[in-house]
């Protein structure tokens, strides 16, 4: 390894980043577990007395959570296998295709890479106000779905791609359908898993969207739903801790299963 | 007979020209449409919406430049801007710093060091609401976590939310904690790609591990710096993060103290619904943001990202 340090360096590094790391994670630890304490111990020091899942349980079942977890899990599936879908053939066409104005298009879309909801929530709120999407599925799905930052990272994958497969299948009459559909979408599998890791996190974890543009109960999400739990029920602590566990779960599940993909794409993003 | 050869190979060649063209253009669509829709327009149609009084039921008035002569005299949006500097200067060199700091450390295996890697990048994987939510209940006065273990050395009384003089700073540690992570994953990638005759060769010299960084790691490292540099100022003037944490730890207060730029300019409309007044203040973070692209361009001179085009 790059030789900086020696065997004793090494280990007095590794106490150092296994402290920090502790130190890292020990506030969602102790969240963790203050949401199996009863109620009255919230704020106590100690490890709880006794283990309970009332807290788990209330918010699960007097609470609209499902709804909102229903809610979440819709719109962060749909939005992320469409936008795979989209950024993967926008990406194809700008990577492997000739055609006039490519090089424009291509800095067209990469000029909007630093662009951010918060930057244009007002105008985009007032574009989605006219198409009449407001206080819908459809508003929450749609204008997520279109991010430069997915098509930049694809097409900089298929660039490097070994042409040949592509030439022996257009020498077998496939047409750039067929090669988009056969061959390069099956060949991205893994960048195409490490994207969708990313966008499906970035939808369940949205809050300003859904929140600008929902007012109906029954189209929240569970990032918003939090929130306002936050605001309901300020001093029943155990209730709020409980519901964030809930909302943080998935997004845990589907971290620990897809890092060894995520890992992968921060290495291709051309960033370095 | 030559010449009507090259005849049909021109015409079949300018045939598959097009049907090239023509897929690649299906191709495209449905992003290009869907970018220029909920992008392109919304950046265009800040700076039309800000010339008018915009009301909650979507009636348009025309003002001029009333919403622009407003800004000048609007001592809350100076405030608000005060507050994203301050943020801004805050957080931006202190996550960077950390984030290196923890790829240098990490760098190097050692047993276990996946799991290092993954818990300085777990923070990232919960939601802002849910670190905010965290954080408030950890920060609650007197009785939270952190007042806890702060009160042997005199802070536990210490509002650290609650107070003006410490919210924006709380804002800033609770936000780095929560990105060095990510940043940590950008460096540690660049890092990797350093070859390793290079601290080989300086070690021959006699380098220093110190003198190892100055003279090699950290030249070495530049593009990447700048682009995390960049990313993380851009994040902190209109990312999510700005928005998001200030929404759930402190709704901008106490006494405006955390009130962010974007945090203002969402509650001019969607609280006191002044949509063509918030037009106008985006038109001024949409400035910014063409700057820092302009800027970003220039210094990758627009062609680093198409090193590898055909």
């Amino acid at each position: 390894m790059p030789g900086i340090a020696n065997g004793r360096g090494l280990g007095v590094r590794a106490l150092a980043a296994y402290a920090l790391a502790a130190f890292t994670v020990s506030p969602m630890l102790w969240v963790f577990v203050t949401v199996f304490k009863p109620d009255d111990e919230v704020f106590s020091a100690r490890l709880p007395s006794r283990i309970t899942f009332a807290n788990l349980a209330y918010v699960l079942t007097e609470m609209p959570l499902p709804r909102y977890l229903f809610n979440s899990a819709l719109v962060s599936v749909t939005v992320t296998v469409v936008a795979l879908l989209f950024h993967s053939m926008a990406a194809y066409a700008l990577a492997r295709l000739r055609f006039p104005g490519r090089n424009l298009i291509f800095s067209a879309i990469l000029a909007t890479l630093l662009v951010s909801l918060p930057a244009i929530l007002v105008p985009l709120f007032i574009v989605v106000r006219e198409l009449d999407m407001l206080d819908s599925y459809a508003g929450l799905i749609v204008p997520s779905i279109f991010h430069a930052f997915g098509i930049f990272l694809l097409r900089q994958h298929y660039l490097d791609f070994p042409r040949e497969l592509e030439e022996a299948a257009e020498l077998d009459g496939c047409g750039y359908f067929r090669i988009y559909w056969s061959i390069v979408l099956p060949l991205s599998r893994p960048m195409l898993a490490s994207l969708g890791v990313l966008f499906f996190l970035a939808n369940w974890n949205a809050f300003l969207w859904p929140l600008t543009m929902t007012r109906d109960p029954d189209l929240r999400v569970i990032q918003v739903g939090i929130a306002g739990l936050q605001g309901q029920y300020s001093s029943s602590w155990n209730y709020v801790l409980a519901a964030s566990l809930i909302a943080a779960i998935p997004t845990m599940v589907v971290f620990f299963l897809g890092q060894r993909w995520l890992v992968d794409a921060m290495k291709t993003t051309g960033l370095k | 007979m030559s010449t009507l050869a090259q005849h049909t190979a021109d015409a079949r060649r300018s045939a598959r020209r097009r049907r090239e063209a023509f897929a690649a253009y299906l191709l495209i669509a449905p992003d290009v449409l869907g970018l220029l829709l909920f992008i392109g327009l919304p950046m265009c149609l800040a700076l039309g919406i800000a010339f008018f009084e915009v009301d909650g039921f979507g009636a348009y008035q025309f003002v001029g430049f009333d919403n622009f002569a407003k800004m000048a005299g609007d001592a809350m949006l100076s405030r608000s801007a005060g507050v994203t500097l301050g943020y801004v200067s805050g957080f931006v060199p202190l996550a960077f710093a950390v984030s290196l700091g923890l790829a240098l450390l990490v760098r190097e295996p050692f047993p276990g060091v996946r799991f290092v890697r993954m818990a300085f990048f777990l923070p990232n994987v919960i939601s802002l609401v849910v670190a905010g939510v965290l954080w408030q209940f950890l920060l609650v006065d007197k009785r939270g976590a952190v007042p806890a273990l702060l009160r042997p050395i005199g802070l536990g009384d210490v509002s650290w939310l609650g107070d003006p003089r410490f919210a924006l700073a709380s804002l800033v540690l609770i936000s780095a904690w929560f990105l060095v992570g990510y940043q940590m994953l950008i460096f540690l990638a660049a890092l990797n790609d350093i070859p390793r005759e290079y601290y080989d060769a300086s070690k021959v010299d006699g380098a220093t591990p110190w003198q190892q960084f100055r003279y090699v790691t950290w030249p070495m490292l530049r593009p990447t710096s700048l682009f995390v540099a960049i990313h993380s100022s851009v994040g902190a003037v209109t990312g999510l993060q700005a928005f998001d944490l200030v929404y759930v730890l402190t709704r901008g207060g106490p006494a405006n103290s955390t009130s962010t730029l974007i945090f203002y300019i969402y509650q001019q409309a969607f609280t006191y619904n002044h949509y063509g007044y918030a037009a106008a203040m985006t038109t001024m973070v949409v400035a910014f943001l063409a700057a820092v692209t302009g800027l970003m361009f220039a210094l990758t001179r627009g062609g680093r990202f198409d090193a590898g085009d055909r």
